[in-house]
């Protein structure tokens, strides 16, 4: 199965289960649980049930496209439910029927794994997903988000594209993957791989970065003091890229790093609080509709 | 009606393994005692766990609670019966409020005083009707280290809860707890298993078997042993079984299926350790021996499901472990290319505690301490290098790749590549052992290097921690402080070093802060908190030891003395309480503590004033005794120091025979609480004999 049929398999089964297909952010993120479908709509009392795919930036994680397992960007599955279905469990069970594995052929466990967001004030307790000792999805209940009590919790799962597929099409090297026939995924992501890299930890201008740094938390703080959430938010998510970035450079000391880190926690926090008081203001419109099912 | 069995079966999501076996034992205690505290009779229990359930059942549990006699205290005599000899007002109202007449009430005394009680039978319920009530507040009860919420839930559980059996003989206890109710239908096996209904609680373990699920903890771990034994034999391997990992391995499946892969034999070259951290750590496997220990290019997973597709299963755990093994072996060789004093340096980057500076000021803290201590222990010249070398890159591992992603062998790491650096054998062992003790009960370093920096590491982090006041308060003890303060203790327990006290120790390890500037707090402040925390450490250790209580708190003076003397005055005290004359001993010097609280304190004696014989005898025994005792304290003997002030005894008797202490005469009187003040102080710097207590 190649990529391309992976996600599409993906979003037509979690379709199928009630979630609105949203597209990736169009800012950078490091994780699909920062996009605001994630970060802003798992909190408060409304139901949201989401899929999408989320190209995550790790620019520490760069390897000028030389490893064939790590990657400056890669590619997750998410699946947001609020609140966590009982059969939840099940369900994920079933998505992978979908991508082909049986489970009486593979070995599938639930193993301890609880996981944290710091810069985000974010926790949860859940599971990585093994199969055949390899950890292919990310299985979390959200207990707390951007500082906030998750209540309703909802659940996250997020698949590792990359990892998958290599499990699917038997490949040691991800750039070797099929994303489509006669596409590989070295095809498309090999040139952007080296140069991110390069551009990470060669090229990149330190005082520039730490310059934007503070003009995207005074822009953040600015747009939240006009209680606008999502444009602050969006200069949450910059914040935390770039310091992402200086922090590939080995630009932050050690001792510096907390208080870059509590800072965009700081916005972050205040975002959420934010998102969820505005929320309130209109009356928790999507809580109309399906809200007596959940009582 | 006979008894019957009690089935209570919890099914949850995949529970971290480690946390079952506690969750049991809670499930348990709290079952029983709740069963015992509403008098239902019952035999003994049984417990279950898997990943997906937490069970138990108490066998011969009976239907109902015994019929009690109740009494209720109501108003004194006087109040309840009247002038004519008859109830009063009072004693009928409250026999109205009991739901009963007068006829229901007697005079009884309580407390010196007679009073009326109201008596009722009290009909025992039906144990079904108690068990619907009673075993959500039960379930509610169970505490874990880490719980959490589930969906619309408020409740907090290990993971959410999704399926409940209560089952009393064949009927079941429809209670409700967790948004769910309880029935006889049990679930199987994930995949190989299906949804059952158990008839009867005594079927419950035959009836998951059929579903593909070995529910009794021991059978699966014997089940899991045994498949091993036969891989063994069957390959021809050493399948050496780590007791941590077979009791996790035990709790991560319900049909455990033991299969081997194999690794590219080129892996083999990397530090065994290295490859068995991976395995066990990262992918909890087994690995595999030959006859003579050496690592094989095998490893054992136990999956959990049937025989099923053993090859591909072996398959994807062959490529797991071999992109983590290329990674461990990337990591290898680009250790290889830092130096030594570059990693050291790379400490600066490190930090310690927040607010306490870097891993390398703390290395810089245990380098000039080991300089104090090698001159006060005189250590010879080549001992002296290898300290300070050691000292000096005890932590530089840190620095590298492997214990960036494998934090467990630091240590490890260090000693293999200072050996590769052309470090000498006794610094790199010193490097890996300065780790150890790393448990309760784990080993203490074997070379004198290794031990110094082991005490110095931990010395350090825990008083560098108290000047910033952190201290560990109930469970939370992130920085591990009792774990090194009982690392510290255990050393000096067992060291040759018989100087070492913790007070010096306190002492040296706080100039050291000041004199970097980071101590933030009053010196002694901090030492008070530090001499009350070791205290506590202390006393676990002799309570380890198995000392009596009363023993341990005549211990505990306060006075600064070696853990090591401590113990073996401990053994001293032991010994002796099983003789005889100890009895007296400690009478005579009880009295004498005592009656010294009586005199103001730091009399002086006046020789001349001394009239009786057998004050003056006491006086130049004390003498004798004191300069006898201070030698053997010298040679830290306890045995010695005991024997000299037990020649005291006979001597503190005679002396309360034949003369009056408190004398009319002040002078007589205050020369005498002298006297024995000054034999006080010598005793106590042995213990305080008064807390001995002796069965009467």
């Amino acid at each position: 199965m190649n990529m391309q049929d992976i996600i599409l398999n993906l979003q037509s089964f979690w379709s199928k289960q009630g979630c609105v297909l949203a597209q990736p952010y169009d800012v950078e993120t490091g994780a699909g649980t920062m996009n605001p479908m994630t970060f802003l709509r798992s909190l408060g009392p409304e139901p949201w049930n989401v899929a999408y795919v989320e190209p995550s930036r790790r620019p520490a994680d760069g390897r000028y496209g030389e490893n064939p397992n790590r990657v400056y960007q890669h590619h997750q599955f998410q699946v947001i439910m609020k609140p966590s279905p009982d059969n939840i469990q099940e369900v994920y069970l079933e998505s992978l029927k979908a991508l082909g594995i049986n489970p009486l052929e593979h070995d599938i466990r639930f193993v301890e794994d609880n996981w944290e967001n710091p810069a985000m004030g974010a926790a949860g307790l859940g599971w990585e997903v093994w199969l055949d000792g390899m950890e292919v999805t990310q299985f979390t209940y959200f207990q707390q988000v951007g500082g906030l009590e998750a209540d309703p919790v909802s659940v996250e799962l997020t698949y590792g594209l990359e990892r998958l597929a290599s499990y699917i099409q038997d490949k040691e090297n991800i750039y070797e993957l099929t994303w489509v026939d006669g596409v590989t995924y070295g095809d498309i992501f090999k040139q952007p791989e080296y140069e991110h890299s390069k551009y990470t930890f060669e090229i990149s201008d330190a005082d520039k970065l730490f310059r934007w740094f503070e003009q995207y938390e005074e822009e953040a703080k600015r747009a939240i003091e006009e209680s606008l959430v999502f444009p602050a938010y969006d200069y949450v998510l910059k914040c935390s890229h770039t310091f992402n970035l200086l922090d590939a450079r080995g630009a932050i000391s050690v001792t510096e790093r907390p208080g870059y880190l509590g800072r965009v926690r700081g916005l972050a926090r205040r975002c959420a609080k934010l998102y969820v008081e505005q929320r309130e203001r209109l009356g928790f419109p999507m809580l109309k509709e399906g809200g007596e099912e959940n009582a | 009606m006979p008894n019957r069995d009690w089935l209570l079966e919890i099914g949850v999501e995949e529970m971290p393994a480690r946390f079952v076996p506690d969750s049991l034992t809670q499930l348990e205690e709290k079952m029983l005692h709740w069963l015992d505290e509403n008098h239902i009779a019952h035999g003994v229990a049984e417990t279950f766990a898997t990943p997906r359930r937490l069970t138990i059942r108490v066998r011969d549990v009976v239907e109902g609670q015994a019929d009690v006699e109740e009494e209720v205290r109501g108003p004194a005599k006087r109040i309840a019966v009247g002038a004519d000899g008859g109830w009063s007002k009072a004693a009928v109202g409250f026999a109205r409020k009991q739901g009963l007449t007068t006829a229901d009430l007697v005079l009884e005394e309580y407390k010196g005083e007679t009073y009326v009680f109201a008596r009722r039978h009290v009909k025992g319920r039906a144990t079904v009707e108690l068990l619907k009530e009673g075993v959500p507040e039960v379930l509610s009860a169970l505490t874990f280290p880490k719980s959490m919420r589930w969906g619309n839930r408020r409740l907090r559980f290990i993971r959410p809860v999704r399926w409940l059996v209560g089952l009393f003989g064949e009927e079941v206890v429809p209670f409700t707890w967790a948004g769910v109710t309880a029935d006889k239908v049990t679930r199987g096996h994930r995949f190989l298993g299906a949804e059952a209904t158990i008839p009867v609680a005594e079927q419950y373990e035959d009836i998951l078997k059929e579903q593909a699920v070995v529910v009794d903890i021991e059978a699966r771990r014997a089940d899991i042993r045994s498949q091993l034994a036969r891989l063994e034999k069957e390959k021809g391997w050493q399948i050496p079984i780590d007791g941590d990992l077979l009791e996790e391995v035990t709790h991560l499946v319900e049909f455990p299926t033991a299969l081997s892969g194999s690794f590219d034999e080129a892996y083999l070259e990397l530090p065994a350790s290295v490859l068995i951290t991976t395995m066990r750590e990262h992918q909890r496997y087994f690995p595999v021996e030959d006859a003579n220990g050496k690592l094989l290019p095998f490893f054992i997973t136990v999956r959990n499901g049937d025989e099923c597709s053993l090859g591909k299963v072996a398959k994807g755990n062959e490529k797991v472990l071999s992109a983590r093994l290329a990674d461990a072996r990337f990591f290898f060789e680009e250790d290889q290319k830092l130096s030594i004093e570059k990693a050291v340096e790379k400490l600066n980057n490190v930090i310690f505690f927040e607010g306490l500076g870097t891993i390398g000021d703390h290395v810089h803290r245990i380098r000039a301490l080991a300089e104090t201590l090698a001159d006060r222990l005189e250590l010879e010249d080549g001992e002296r290098k290898t300290l300070l070398r050691a000292a000096d890159i005890c932590k530089f591992d840190i620095s590298t790749y492997m214990v960036n992603e494998f934090p467990e062998l630091s240590g490890v790491m260090g000693q293999v590549y200072a050996k590769q650096a052309g470090e000498s054998e006794d610094v790199a062992e010193a490097i890996e052992e300065h780790y150890y003790p790393r448990f309760a009960n784990d080993r203490s370093p074997k070379g004198s290097a290794g031990t110094l920096i082991s005490l110095l590491d931990k010395l350090d982090g825990v008083v560098a921690a108290f000047s910033l006041g952190i201290q560990p308060t109930g469970s939370q003890d992130p920085y591990s402080l009792r774990r090194r303060a009982a690392g510290v203790i255990q050393i000096l327990a067992d060291s040759t070093w018989k100087s070492l006290t913790l007070s010096t120790l306190f002492d040296l390890a706080l100039d050291q802060l000041t004199e970097d500037g980071w101590l933030k707090r009053p010196a002694d402040e901090v030492k008070d908190e530090l001499t009350a925390f070791f205290d506590l450490r202390l006393k676990a250790l002799l309570q380890e030891e198995g000392i009596r209580y009363d023993i341990i708190d005549a211990l505990l003076t306060g006075e600064s003395t070696t853990p090591s003397l401590m113990l073996d005055k401990a053994r001293v005290l032991v010994r002796e309480v099983e003789k005889d004359e100890f009895k007296q001993v400690v009478e005579g010097f009880s009295r004498a503590a005592n009656l010294a609280d009586k005199g103001e304190p730091g009399l002086t004696i006046n020789r001349d004033l001394l009239e009786a014989w057998a004050e003056r005898e006491l006086l130049a025994t004390i003498g004798n005794a004191g300069e006898a005792f201070t030698k053997a304290e010298a040679r830290q003997d306890a045995q010695g120091m005991y024997d000299e002030i037990s020649k005291l005894a006979p001597v503190i008797h005679r002396f309360f025979d034949d003369v009056l202490v408190m004398d009319e005469n002040v002078a007589n009187r205050n020369n005498r609480l002298a006297l024995l003040q000054q034999i006080d102080a010598l005793v106590s710097r042995f213990a305080l004999f008064k807390k001995i207590v002796f069965a009467s």
